[in-house]
């Protein structure tokens, strides 16, 4: 299988690549139209911050491409995040492939900013993801988040549910690491590298 | 829920785990890398690489550890040990740990934290405190313990966080090695005062101290060595009892 990971000024990519290699997938890393056009999956990974990420996906023409591509692409943390209308982080527009926006938590008693570690699923819809993923947990390093909306495919609960996944046509999306999430994060990821 | 987080460190000289292992059916305990997928499968929720190497080639064999654990295992890992500047983050994280956690040079040199957050973001810069209770206050320490800082625990603590420390790892070095439970109330009191997550380091010696740490100290995760690595407490059997203790674990 032919898989690309785009290539942007967002960390946390070689991440994505030993996993990919962990499953027995050699991906390319790139930026280049072609390549992203071609591969039979993309993914659009990263740790950042929305606005810099989005002036630089715009600059390069690649919100142009990743908007486009038909293939399925799965977003992972800031990627999901970018693929959403707006985001509050540096009050950017972004990709707008999901109908919704990106705000920050607001912190409650207690609670602390970011939500780091390690949270469960529910309401899981089997389109994207196997089966027995309902009630597991995965790992997660966020400040901003989507609120649960008509793309939500699986919910999170942090001070209040936030959407832990999306998917709209060919667009899939993850807030949590799936790269850094254990035996269940490999599931997950071959599942949609199966798709 | 947000589970609370179990975390083995495995203290590395020259690219091999220092302290003894009891694994059973396990090969080769001394191969860090083996040790890490191990404890992963175990139920280990994230780990930390502590380099006690002094040595210049040490470093290079240390790096060429990290990306052989980025390449194999499949939880969330933090390197520390040895890092005076951002040159040392840089090729950290850039041979694949997902977090690097300063020491001695932050209580040297505190721009070294705002360095690393403005740089990577708060998430990969854990700031770990060595402490001591004396003379009715928690002294910081140097230099893994042998040279006291002229600064305080909670004082420290909240510098660090304001300069953008992404979680604050306190061990103390008064109970550290005593096997008689963390600092509850000294974490108690930092958890009070952060908004960062607050690792527990330090004391465990059974379960119960785990519970403690969490309940009484408010802790978001706890550290710990000897008792996984001699066997004394087995990750799996540790999060069945936290559970049934109504404590939230990843399962």
């Amino acid at each position: 299988m032919n898989v690309a990971v785009v290539k942007y000024n967002a960390g946390n990519i070689c991440s994505v690549d030993c996993a990919l290699r962990r499953l027995g997938i050699e991906p390319v890393i790139t930026d280049d139209e072609t390549l992203l056009r071609t591969a039979d999956k993309v993914i659009f990974p990263g740790v950042g911050e929305a606005a810099s990420t989005m002036r630089y996906l715009r600059e390069r023409g690649l919100d142009r491409v990743i908007r486009s591509l038909t293939q399925p692409v799965l977003g992972i943390c800031i990627g999901m995040q970018l693929m959403c209308r707006h985001s509050e982080e540096g009050d950017v527009d972004c990709l707008g492939i999901f109908d919704a926006d990106v705000h920050r938590f607001s912190p409650a008693a207690g609670e602390k900013i970011p939500h780091m570690g390690w949270n469960s699923l529910y309401r899981v819809d089997d389109r994207m993801f196997p089966a027995g993923v309902e009630g597991q947990y995965v790992y997660f390093v966020h400040s901003y988040y989507v609120p649960p909306c008509p793309d939500t495919t699986a919910v999170t609960d942090y001070i209040h549910p936030f959407s832990a996944a999306l998917h709209k046509d060919n667009f899939y999306a993850m807030q949590f690491h799936v790269e850094k999430s254990g035996a269940a994060g490999e599931r997950i990821l071959n599942h949609f590298l199966n798709l | 829920m947000l589970a609370k987080r179990i975390i083995p460190c495995l203290d590395i000289k020259d690219g091999k785990t220092v302290k003894g292992i009891n694994f059973v059916n396990f090969r080769d305990a001394g191969d860090p890398v083996e040790l890490g997928k191990a404890y992963s499968a175990q139920g280990a929720d994230e780990l930390v690489y502590l380099d006690i190497t002094a040595s210049h080639e040490g470093r290079k064999t240390f790096t060429d550890l990290v990306r052989r654990v980025a390449a194999n295992v499949n939880i969330p890992f933090t390197v520390g040990g040895g890092i005076n500047e951002m040159g040392d983050v840089d090729r950290l994280l850039g041979a694949g740990a997902d977090k690097v956690s300063v020491n001695s040079a932050a209580l040297r040199r505190p721009e070294l934290i705002t360095e690393i957050a403005r740089n990577f973001g708060s998430q990969v810069c854990v700031v770990a405190i060595d402490a001591g209770w004396e003379n009715g206050e928690w002294r910081c320490y140097l230099n893994g313990g042998r040279v006291p800082a002229d600064r305080e625990l909670f004082s420290w603590a909240e510098e660090a966080q304001n300069r953008g420390a992404g979680e604050i790892l306190f061990t103390s070095m008064t109970h550290d090695g005593v096997k008689e439970g963390y600092a509850n109330e000294a974490l108690a009191r930092l958890n009070e005062r952060l908004s960062v997550p607050v690792i527990a380091s330090g004391g465990a010696g059974r379960m119960e101290h785990f519970r403690d740490a969490f309940r009484i100290g408010k802790a978001d995760a706890a550290l710990a060595a000897s008792v996984f690595h001699f066997g004394e407490i087995p990750i799996d059997g540790l999060k069945a009892y936290l559970e049934k203790e109504n404590i939230c674990v990843r399962r």
